[in-house]
């Protein structure tokens, strides 16, 4: 699952992890919350971050970087344009002018909405989702099933964090059927 | 500016050949100027952040603070190049821990802006950054964030032909935008109070 533990770990590594802080009971009690805004002030481990990504998608032909609103903003765009790819914002409901598919996801009471425009990916962009990090899966899922739709191949999700509900995920993503490839996970 | 003939950047016409006029978003009779379609296009989008970082490089900026959320698209790549951290403001209860809010007025209503506490520091340089300024009601939100005499800079993607709207604070602020208006590609300087 993470191409990290099957070697040693980059040293960089270590760095950008001791950046990220952990906010205790937000938004809600007993939900430990991890900033990365910590992260983006302290330009050294940014650029780290955002290295560690550019060097294993380098070379993989990706034509597409698909970040998730809004955190995902912060660390795609800077992938998209090292590595030469479209950048494609999916976005919450009534944002995107124009066109639009929509994947409806479930949140722990209700449900909630992702957009992608029509026409920003065609059938056979090879794509990349990122966001800041992976709980339940919830989410990249709704973002997997927008590219697919549109007939692209999503080759990995990028995450800067990934969290221990993924394991819990991993199961409700087999039994909804939704394919997953690969996790590509830093810290 | 690199490459100008007659003082016009020859990058400024791909660019604003990129961005698409959507008639009637949100509302009926809005002209909305989107730049998705310029992130579409790698090079045209690599040229826009090239344009600010040869700009802003070598002027000690150290922090760049992006308006949630298509200034989160454009902030970031111009920080990691010019070594400047980056800051979002966002709307509210988006933020963990502890915010400063600013409230602007919209046309109907008001919202509110944040941002964290110690993100930046006096005397710190900081560049604002959005996709379009159009009443400058968000800009003058993140100016008084970001606390007076902090902000040098802003620099936006793309300007409306709005006038400014009377705004409370008298701060003087230089404010650059790549594209004036839809007719004119050429790369100003103005200065506005806020």
């Amino acid at each position: 699952m993470s191409a990290c533990k099957d070697k040693e770990q980059d040293p960089r590594i270590e760095g950008i992890a001791s950046t990220i802080r952990v906010v205790p009971d937000f938004p809600k009690p007993g939900i430990m919350f991890q900033d990365i805004t910590t992260l983006l002030l302290d330009p050294k481990a940014f650029k780290n971050t955002v290295d560690l990504f550019v060097e294993r998608y380098t070379g993989k032909d990706i034509t597409v970087v698909a970040g998730i609103e809004a955190r995902g903003f912060i660390f795609g765009p800077p992938i998209a344009l090292a590595i030469g790819a479209k950048f494609v914002p999916l976005r919450k409901p009534r944002k995107l002018p124009g066109e639009v598919i929509s994947e409806e996801y479930v949140l722990e009471y209700g449900t909630d909405c992702l957009q992608m425009h029509i026409g920003a990916v065609q059938p056979g962009d090879r794509a990349l989702v990122v966001d800041d990090l992976i709980a339940t899966g919830g989410t990249l899922c709704a973002a997997i099933k927008l590219l697919e739709r549109a007939g692209a191949e999503v080759v990995e999700c990028a995450c800067v964090i990934e969290l221990p509900e993924l394991k819990a995920f991993y199961l409700h993503f087999s039994s909804a059927k939704c394919e997953v490839l690969d996790w590509d996970v830093v810290a | 500016m690199l490459e100008e003939e007659n003082g016009v950047d020859p990058r400024l016409q791909a660019i604003s050949a990129a961005i698409r006029v959507v008639p009637h978003f949100p509302k009926p009779g809005i002209m909305f100027n989107d730049i998705t379609t310029l992130l579409l296009r790698p090079k045209v989008f690599k040229d826009v952040v090239e344009i600010f970082v040869d700009r802003y490089r070598d002027m000690g900026i150290s922090a760049v603070a992006g308006i949630e959320a298509r200034g989160f698209i454009f902030g970031p790549s111009i920080a990691l190049a010019i070594g400047a951290k980056f800051i979002p403001l966002r709307k509210p209860k988006k933020l963990p821990g502890e915010v400063i809010s600013e409230a602007y007025v919209l046309e109907y209503g008001t919202d509110c802006l944040e941002m964290h506490v110690g993100a930046v520091h006096p005397g710190e340089r900081v560049l604002v950054i959005d996709d379009l300024v159009a009443t400058g009601g968000t800009l003058c939100a993140a100016i008084r964030l970001l606390g007076p005499m902090q902000i040098e800079w802003k620099a936006c993607l793309y300007t409306c032909r709005v006038p400014f709207l009377e705004l409370p604070n008298q701060v003087n602020l230089c404010q650059y935008s790549a594209l004036r208006s839809l007719q004119a590609n050429v790369a100003t300087e103005s200065s506005t109070h806020c």
